[in-house]
């Protein structure tokens, strides 16, 4: 494999709806955005693209990335869609990376969209559900917040785990995405604000819950050749993992912890594991993408992270697969302050405050989740900190990390059946 | 000018097989519950499949006790459209003495709470605390289960359900 340079990145404001522009121009807006950031560029250097979106319920378009592909003049260069439920848009990122580490493109575009406003937020739920088993558990009352509901009780069982803990990763995502413009719910909130919203599924209520969205995200993957020529500040993609699980979660086994390097079997002595309160295929996508990457510690050894926070629940069960704290301390993580951004004041108590930032960009939870476009969205997002052009592209730098050296972007599908994790280093 | 927008009607009925999970299904009319184990590992499944997932070996019919446990829960309070009027429902994962994996199904006989105004609310432990009321109006982890059958099978999981024993 040879090393693989991202030189840009575009998106589009995530929206509850944008019915003035269908998917291609969402997408297109988004790759010429990635085009203008990177002058010296032409698009023959392109080889090829990978596009992704999740659903064809929600888009009722077959082959839609083939629409995607020839609305911006890539035809007829190879392409491909990808899909992985909520992973797409990180598989697309890592086949991009394929593409150009194999040496079968000397540039790849990934492009990902979803347009989510075409039905309403209930059927959305149903169209989401799908993605659940249809005969052992769809039936029974499909529907993704419950399930999420029903892992982190198991939790909150577990290891203590407040429903406190979990609206402080609210307040801290909505407060993040008051700076970015491409956030679609930014606001200020308290942890009784999010307590008080309407309860969605016991103990997640509107608040701990991402929303349904439209919009579009691009990355451009190039070689070392290529990015020579036309990127001064490119940014190298180091490692990449991804992982799997059984889709139903009553299928998951009570064994032994996927270790990473700086664990021990003894931390681990009486826990059955990944049960349904952790993600096995986020843990075995953390491990790989280390081992490639050489993170020996990775609350040590990253700057930040732009994980796939769909629920506040899961941003702490994640915390805990990526080894950033051990199995059981994600709440306590949360509270101590670590995964906030430095000098926000987010009207909390927080001792370690923003010692390794998660979801500086607002995360699913508040620039949305239009599903294809998500784990691209966070591939930019990561991409602009490590370049330090935070500032040029979100008209502020408040959000932008302190020379940041290393990131971490996670996308997670289902109820943890696909998850990937890729690692992009600064230049 | 405004973008025009119309509305577009997609319904449509599948032909759809149970296919080796079939027995399962017919299972339920007779009041059992049927789950599979590993005829090589003895691995033991509470949701059926036909192959080990731990060895790949075939799996035999194995029948589950009526009685189990609630391994976690939730009560839901919006839901998918198709579910939304049977909103507030109860889901738990169920385990089984004998059995290594757990089964998904709807707790009934547990009241849960609603606003006067049948408006989804947040229920009286809002803040969702173990101990405390549990968000489902008494349900808890670990709470002794039975399964109950319809007597009208719709062949479809939800031909089992559970119930307090």
């Amino acid at each position: 494999m040879r090393p693989v340079y991202m030189i840009s990145g575009g998106i589009t404001k995530f929206a509850k709806a944008h019915p003035d522009k269908d998917f291609r121009l969402m997408v297109k807006q988004a790759y010429d955005y990635a085009l203008r950031d990177v002058p010296k560029f032409s698009k023959d250097m392109i080889d090829g693209a990978v596009g992704s979106y999740f659903s064809d319920h929600f888009t009722r378009q077959l082959k839609a990335a083939s629409m995607a592909q020839d609305y911006l003049g890539l035809c007829p260069k190879p392409s491909k869609r990808i899909e992985g439920g909520g992973a797409t848009g990180g598989l697309c990122f890592q086949s991009a990376w394929e593409a150009v580490a194999s040496g079968r493109m000397n540039c790849c575009v990934a492009f990902g969209f979803e347009t989510m406003s075409r039905v309403n937020t209930w059927k959305g739920n149903e169209f989401i559900a799908l993605a659940s088993d249809t005969n052992f558990d769809f039936p029974v009352g499909g529907f993704y917040t419950g399930y999420y509901a029903m892992m982190v009780r198991r939790h909150m069982h577990e290891y203590g785990t407040t429903v406190e803990q979990m609206a402080m990763v609210s307040v801290k995502n909505h407060m993040n995405a008051l700076y970015n413009p491409y956030a679609q719910k930014a606001k200020r909130l308290t942890i009784k604000q999010v307590r008080e919203s309407p309860m969605v599924a016991t103990p997640l209520t509107m608040e701990d819950i991402c929303t349904m969205s439209d919009g579009a995200a691009v990355c451009i993957l190039a070689s070392e050749e290529v990015t020579a020529k036309v990127c001064n500040r490119p940014v190298t993609v180091t490692g990449v993992g991804s992982g799997s699980d059984a889709m139903r979660m009553a299928d998951r086994p009570h064994g032994k912890v996927i270790l990473l390097p700086h664990e021990r079997e003894s931390d681990y002595a009486h826990l059955k594991y990944p049960g349904v309160h952790s993600f096995r295929g986020g843990r075995m996508a953390a491990k790989l993408a280390y081992q490639m990457a050489g993170i020996r510690n990775p609350i040590e050894e990253l700057s930040f992270v732009e994980l796939h926070d769909a629920y506040t629940s899961s941003e702490i069960q994640t915390y805990e697969d990526l080894g950033l704290c051990k199995y059981g301390e994600g709440g306590k993580f949360v509270e101590s302050g670590v995964p906030f951004m430095p000098g926000v004041d987010y009207g909390l108590e927080l001792p370690k405050q923003g010692r390794l930032p998660v979801n500086p960009s607002g995360g699913l939870l508040a620039c949305g989740h239009p599903v294809g476009a998500t784990g691209l969205m966070q591939a930019v997002f990561a991409f602009w900190q490590l370049q330090g052009t935070i500032k040029k592209h979100l008209g502020n730098d408040r959000l932008q990390v302190k020379n940041p050296k290393r990131g971490l972007i996670h996308s997670h599908a289902g109820t943890g059946t696909y998850i990937t994790v890729s690692i992009l280093e600064a230049p | 000018m405004d973008p025009l927008i119309i509305q577009d009607h997609y319904e449509i009925d599948y032909r759809h097989s149970y296919a080796e999970d079939s027995p399962f299904f017919v299972a339920l009319t007779k009041g059992k519950l049927l789950g599979s184990r590993c005829t090589a590992c003895g691995y033991t499944y509470a949701t059926p499949r036909s192959h080990c997932m731990e060895c790949g070996a075939p799996t035999s019919w194995h029948e589950l006790p009526l009685a189990g446990r609630v391994h976690t829960y939730t009560t839901c309070h919006y839901g998918g459209e198709l579910f939304l009027k049977e909103t507030p429902f109860t889901l738990i994962l169920v385990e089984f003495d004998g059995a290594d994996t757990l089964f998904l199904s709807r707790l009934k006989g547990v009241p849960t709470p609603t606003h006067p105004s049948g408006a989804p609310i947040a229920p009286p432990d809002a803040m969702g605390h173990e101990g405390e009321g549990q968000g489902g109006g008494g349900v808890y982890i670990g709470m002794p289960v039975v399964a109950r059958f319809a007597k009208t099978p719709s062949f479809k999981v939800t031909d089992v359900w559970f119930e307090p024993a």
